[in-house]
């Protein structure tokens, strides 16, 4: 019985632990919320990737976003996910499935003509879009899909 | 002397983006003349704005079957059409999405999703992406709402449907509907461009 028990409880704890570790990282943000993150000091480029679990062009650069954070001490990165607010399981397992260990905020305001702009204005609204805001506040926006070496350039031109 | 041409290249390559960027936000604007369209449809017809019967304007809205907002959106666009084809304003749904970047978006799906869901305005195939390009749509769903003045075709509206996707019952502003009900009135439109989270449009890579 001890046996079986053991195998049972090891199973069962790493299950709570991924999903208590993925919680930590996740949270339902409104827009006053989101423009507070992006208000708050930090000595980092802060990049705010706007991504979804259903569009497949962030997906596919979502790695990419992760890479170069892991190589560059000098970014932080910050996932706001366009998912459906009704429907947060489908983000945290997305988050365990795919190893995303940044922090991910589900921005859910679908209300977007009213938010859309503060953003940036030159937004359309298309997702995947990355708002890069730099430690003295200024900020670049960047609409559509990148490739790591555009990431890692537009970076550099940051700096 | 390899640094040096690897980073021209990221320099071309930063510059053929901008390019691309700045190519997505030209297109039409408010009071512009829009330009016609000869499209295959779902039904094998073709659909041009001049060859409305009856139309005082239209409907245009960039579209297609795998967008998550475009399914949201799907009803109330055939009530859009069913409401205001009568009164003159038909509804034209363009797909323009490649199907070798996005193959659910194929001219087949797209007669198997205006089956499925029984489309009752006209689902329109943009393959060479011309119209959208000239239209300057950057999303799905993308409303142009246009208004016949003489023979051409005017845009009035530019945007979404309505402000919640989620949930009909909860929209609080309904932006196409008030603008066709201000220009059947000849006012202004008060609300003459929105912005909604999309998705992109899925470009013909360069070979």
């Amino acid at each position: 019985m001890k046996v079986l028990i053991l195998p049972l409880l090891v199973f069962l704890s790493t299950f709570l632990l991924r999903a208590d570790r993925s919680e930590d990282n996740f949270k339902i943000i409104s827009f006053p919320e989101f423009e507070e993150l992006t208000q708050q000091n930090s000595e980092k480029i802060r990049v705010f990737n706007f991504w979804a679990t259903w569009c497949a062009p962030c997906v596919k650069e979502m790695p990419y976003f992760q890479n170069v954070q892991a190589e560059d001490q000098s970014l932080e990165l910050i996932f706001i996910s366009m998912d459906d607010g009704r429907k947060p399981d489908r983000v945290t397992t997305f988050m365990e499935k795919r190893n995303v260990t940044a922090p991910v905020y589900l921005l859910n305001d679908v209300d977007y003509n009213k938010w859309i702009d503060k953003v940036d204005p030159s937004w359309s609204g298309a997702i995947p879009a990355t708002l890069f805001i730099k430690p003295d506040g200024s900020r670049t926006f960047h609409e559509g899909e990148v490739s790591e070496e555009e990431l890692k350039s537009m970076i550099q031109q940051l700096k | 002397m390899k640094k040096i041409s690897l980073f021209l290249l990221s320099l071309v390559v930063l510059a053929a983006h901008s390019m691309v960027s700045a190519q997505d936000s030209q297109g039409f604007g408010i009071g512009d003349k829009a330009k016609d369209f000869n499209l295959k449809t779902t039904e094998g017809t073709m659909v041009s704005l001049n060859n409305l019967e009856g139309a005082k304007g239209a409907i245009v809205i960039f579209s297609c079957n795998t967008c998550p907002y475009v399914v949201a959106y799907e009803d109330r666009m055939i009530d859009l059409h069913n409401k205001y084809a009568p009164q003159g304003y038909p509804v034209i749904a363009i797909n323009s999405n490649d199907p070798k970047v996005s193959p659910g978006d194929s001219f087949e799906k797209m007669q198997e999703r205006a089956k499925e869901k029984g489309f009752t305005f006209p689902y329109a195939y943009d393959q060479t992406q011309e119209v959208i390009k000239a239209y300057g749509g950057t999303r799905t769903p993308h409303v142009y709402l246009l208004q016949k003045e003489g023979s051409d075709f005017k845009v009035k509206y530019i945007g979404a449907i309505d402000n919640n996707y989620q949930d009909a019952s909860a929209v609080t502003e309904r932006y196409v509907e008030d603008a066709i009900g201000a220009v059947m009135k000849g006012q202004p439109v008060a609300n003459q461009t929105t912005k909604a989270i999309g998705c992109t449009i899925k470009w013909t890579k360069a070979e």
